[in-house]
């Protein structure tokens, strides 16, 4: 057997290999462990290691340029000359491409040699015992605990024929619990993404479980309607992922979403909302640090595989109400006339001026709702971007200022576009995780918001 | 909608089956009849994997650590996924997944590592992780793991029934074809924009075990879309219709219909005239409506509402912080009145060209078919063999029904959902003949938006088409509809079922579940049918339009 070969030994030599007009090299390696719990008692659990290699080829001819790409996990010195030639032949046969532009180009950046980065079940070891301790407090209390934890080391590895060579790192982890009482009539949840699981508190989340639990034990019937609604950061970071999942620039000038100017384009320029509201992607942002490059396995709306390694910045997608910027290619920039804004992995939303937390804007609700996260959000209407979904695990009773007691749970029909203009009140943004998304996309930074108005449209039954 | 790598989202419907194909279906209670073709017809270069050196040297040092049971899955995924915009190609990703997993019951816990090297030294070493993390959370598992027992398959083999590998065919070709199609929709003066996407997977599946179980599998299944955008520059809205061929268990002659089960000249034909005619379409008067449902909506429905509402796992809270819990909890096994006593769900992993048909599950566990609800009565879930084993007196039945599925190598095995369908009435009605009952309602096409409540009782769903029926006949096109209602109270309210002429098998690739997140395909076949008195809200007023 051949030892196995280190992630910048493959990427020169595929780079070495090829005999296309130009050539990107992604090596994705990633570590994972996670334990998973139902019942007060752990179910699954795993640690896993991936790689996978990706070759873009690209091939000029007079009519313009085309592109292929190809990736394989399981690579070896021997394997790797059929993966470059299966990506030049794939480009060789694919016709030019709409969104060819030239290569990145660049050089190798430090950090470049650094192996990848890894973490093993070992990553639980403070954390286990407390989980071990949760689990029989809970029982002993009559309580059902279920949840998940998981840690993830991924690292990007990105050369190019134009010289790139980039690495980018990549911790990412998350603890989620759903606690019940014994009779499955109550529910609560926590949730919360952290870059060193580690540091997780279990102990706190446990408490705050039990608080949640605590407001539940008086349950009022109420039917749907509009309420007056705070909704915590986790609620707030479901629905604007899914907003900033409807970015696409190449998608609002086709006119099919609801950032399209109907036969005109997009309607950057056009004011949202009459808050002071941004909604920003920033690579560097404490807590929610992300890759500071393009990284583009296929092509689509809004990746190119032709801006691989293109930096991204902090960008305001919507700045003091107005919408700003798109999820753009250079090819979809040109098309539309904007800027070149890239995808970020991360986004954030503040409210000018706002500051406090989620107890502080309960304290301003004389009669309403607070929530705790939301579930299984689709799409209604893209023309509003009307969505619909559930509240889960905790809605409660605001009376006076303080919580009174626990509500059913209820399908909303709310748009998060319209919402932005119907801010009643905000707090301040803080690191925030999604229940709804945020396996797949975990870093954002959310405020709480109060909306004077959600459409909740009817009642659910689920407990 | 994950930014990078554009998934299609969850789409599709096929046309009519052919008669003899549904009978097939419909009565093959056993694997018996199914093709049992031999390791020559699998892909040669799966074949040639390291398979069982890695296989037998992971089992043996299992068996050296004194393991009560383990197994080692070896996968090859190959997927390719083309999107063209316009009729040009917009981007495509050709993959391959290799890798395996080892999956141990240590001193009566659970432990799973996978690795990508296919050696011997890698097998080893993912065994002694799987090994030590059984130990780590030994003392957090107060409840020992027994499995079910199962016969043991020596050397089986299996391989989905398909003509032509779509990864034998050029991309180019593949692209051509579907630049063809995306013309032919765009070239209609109404249409603006045409999107295309064909996904295509060939799975590959070695599985070893301590029992003495090997099974070599193979199996095919790819997705082809093509969607159109009319504007109403005007107006000022749009409207997109999509094909409604399912996504499918079958070979590239199902993309060009040269299996003659999708009639792709009609369907690229008919789609701009009914987006045309849904653009102009009024506005739906919300309320209480009959419905006739037609398969290519229905299947969704069924989805939601009833395979994910009889997983046990869900049942039992293994998914409460996720994917959800049920209403259908296992002490209404028998008792629980699901749906009017026309309804007849079966669950299967044997229906010719089904997403989840497949050979033996993921834990060695033989293919079979079975009820779920019965005159309307809950009878059934759908197990693995841990399940099996704890729940053996409620359930009546001490064998898994083969449930279990990873949807690659580097995770772990968790129940996964069966061909879960609603089973047509014999010498039932026809569409239109259930269209014929009613003197006011809506005939639904084709799904689109889908949402549902993590206990399954709340469900609201949107479509492709609504059909205003009046007096028993088809009266045009409606739009901004959506349809809501409680699980149970919806399918009681089903008051006519069609006949096996009205059957379609329909289906998903992308269906979710697990931590970490875990997608599966899975069909589900229906007839049209017909409910009563179900809530209609028009989406246009709930989003303030």
């Amino acid at each position: 057997m051949t030892a196995p070969m280190t992630p910048q030994q493959i990427v020169e030599r595929c780079l070495e290999l090829s005999k296309a007009d130009g050539c990107v090299v992604l090596v994705d390696e990633s570590h994972s462990a996670n334990l998973r719990w139902a019942n007060n008692t752990l179910t699954t659990n795993g640690v896993m290691r991936s790689r996978s290699v990706t070759v873009v080829s690209t091939i000029a001819d007079g009519s313009g340029t085309a592109s292929g790409v190809v990736a394989r996990s399981a690579v070896t010195p021997e394997t790797l000359e059929s993966l470059v030639r299966a990506s030049e032949e794939t480009a060789r046969h694919n016709g030019p491409a709409e969104d060819a532009r030239p290569l990145v180009e660049g050089t190798a950046a430090s950090g470049w040699d650094q192996p990848s980065g890894e973490t093993s079940v070992g990553v639980f070891g403070s954390l286990s015992p407390a989980l071990g301790e949760a689990f029989a407090r809970a029982s002993r209390e009559g309580r059902r605990s279920y949840g998940y934890v998981e840690h993830s080391v991924a690292t990007t590895y990105l050369g190019s024929s134009t010289g790139l060579r980039l690495r980018h790192e990549q911790p990412t982890g998350h603890i989620t619990i759903t606690a019940k009482s014994a009779d499955l009539q109550r529910s609560a949840w926590v949730g919360q993404a952290s870059r060193d699981v580690s540091q997780v508190d279990v102990t706190a989340l446990d408490a705050e479980l039990v608080r949640r639990l605590g407001w539940a034990k008086r349950i009022v019937e109420l039917p749907a309607g509009h309420y007056d609604t705070v909704l915590p950061p986790s609620a707030v970071a479901d629905l604007m992922i899914y907003l900033y999942w409807t970015m696409s620039a190449r998608d609002a000038h086709d006119g099919r979403t609801v950032f399209s100017k109907p036969g005109q384009g997009t309607r950057v320029g056009e004011r949202l909302s009459a808050r002071a509201v941004s909604l920003w992607s920033d690579p560097a942002a404490a807590g929610v640090q992300c890759a500071p490059i393009v990284v583009a396995h296929a092509s689509s709306a809004e990746h190119s595989v032709f801006d691989n390694g293109l930096p991204v910045r902090r960008t305001a997608w919507i700045a003091d109400g107005t919408l700003r910027a798109l999820l753009q290619t250079r090819h979809s920039a040109e098309v539309t006339g904007l800027d070149a804004t890239p995808p970020i992995d991360n986004l954030g939303l503040t409210v000018d001026g706002s500051a406090g937390s989620v107890d502080d804007l309960v304290s301003g609700v004389d009669r309403g709702l607070l929530l705790t996260c939301l579930w299984y959000i689709r799409e209604v209407d893209p023309q509003t971007l009307l969505l619909t979904g559930l509240t889960r695990d905790g809605v409660y009773r605001i009376e006076d200022g303080e919580v009174s007691g626990a509500v059913n749970n209820f399908r909303f029909n709310e748009s998060p576009v319209a919402l932005l203009d119907r801010i009643g009140a905000a707090g301040g943004t803080s690191p925030a995780f999604s229940r709804e998304w945020g396996d797949y996309f975990p870093r954002t930074a959310m405020p709480p918001l109060r909306v004077p108005d959600f459409n909740m449209s009817s009642v659910s039954p689920a407990s | 909608m994950v930014p990078d790598e554009s998934i299609p989202p969850v789409r599709s419907l096929e046309p009519r089956r052919s008669a003899a194909e549904l009978r097939r279906s419909a009565t093959v209670e056993s694997r018996t009849g199914y093709a049992r073709r031999m390791p020559t017809d699998m892909d040669a270069t799966f074949l040639a994997l390291p398979m069982r050196a890695l296989g037998d040297a992971a089992l043996q040092r299992a068996q050296e650590l004194s393991v009560q049971h383990a197994d080692f899955r070896l996968e090859r995924i190959r997927s390719q996924h083309i999107s063209l915009r316009d009729g040009r190609l917009e981007g495509t990703h050709d993959g391959e997944d290799v890798g395996f997993g080892v999956r141990v019951v240590h001193e009566g816990t659970w432990g799973f590592a996978a690795a990508v090297d296919l050696t011997t030294d890698e097998a080893v070493r993912a065994v002694e992780q799987a090994v030590e993390i059984a130990r780590t959370a030994h003392d957090m598992s107060p409840q020992r793991i027994d499995l079910a027992d199962e016969p043991v398959y020596p050397n089986r083999t299996w391989t989905s029934a398909y003509r032509i590998d779509p990864f034998t065919v050029t991309e180019a070709d593949k692209i051509q074809v579907m630049a063809d199609y995306s013309r032919r929709v765009l070239d209609h003066p109404r249409v603006d924009h045409v999107t295309a996407h064909l996904g295509q997977v060939l799975e590959g599946k070695y599985y070893a075990d301590t029992s003495g179980t090997v099974t070599t599998q193979q199996r095919v299944r790819l997705h082809p879309v093509v969607e159109a955008l009319a504007v109403d520059t005007a107006g000022g809205g749009f409207e997109t219709m999509r094909t409604l061929a399912a996504p499918a268990g079958r070979g590239w002659e199902y993309v060009t219909g040269s299996d003659g089960v999708v009639h792709w000249d009609a369907v690229l034909e008919e789609l701009p005239e009914l987006l045309t005619e849904k653009l102009a379409a009024p506005s739906v008067e919300p309320g209480e409506y009959d419905l006739v449902i037609d398969p290519t909506n229905l299947w969704l429905t069924i989805h939601e509402s009833i395979g994910h509402a009889t997983e046990l796992d869900r049942a039992l809270g293994y998914e409460a912080n996720y994917a959800g819990t049920s209403f259908a909890t296992p002490d209404k096994l028998g008792n629980l009145n699901y749906g009017s006593p026309l309804m007849h769900v079966t669950a299967d992993r044997i229906a010719p060209h089904g997403l989840a048909t497949i050979g033996f599950d993921d834990e060695g566990v033989e293919a079979q078919r079975w009820d779920i609800v019965r005159d309307g009565i809950l009878v059934g879930y759908q197990l693995d063999r841990q399940m099996a084993r704890m729940m053996a007196d409620t359930l009546d039945t001490s064998r898994s029904n083969g449930c279990a599925y990873a949807d690659s190598p580097g995770h772990v095995a968790v129940q996964r959902m069966a061909n879960v369908s609603l089973q047509p009435a014999d010498g039932g009605p026809s569409t239109a003949e259930l269209i014929e009952q009613l003197d006011r309602g809506i005939y639904i096409v084709g799904d689109k938006s889908w949402s549902i409540d993590m206990q399954r009782y709340n469900f609201q769903f949107t479509g492709q088409r609504f059909h205003r029926i009046e007096n028993g006949q088809l009266a045009g096109q409606l739009k901004d509809v959506a349809y809501q209602a409680t699980t149970t109270d919806f399918w009681r309210s089903m008051a006519a079922v069609g006949g096996p002429q009205t059957y379609v098998l329909s289906g998903a690739f992308n269906c979710g579940k697990g931590q970490p997140g875990q997608v599966a395909p899975v069909s589900h076949g229906c007839p049209a049918a017909l409910f009563r008195q179900v809530r209609i809200l028009n989406t246009a007023a709930e989003g303030g339009r």
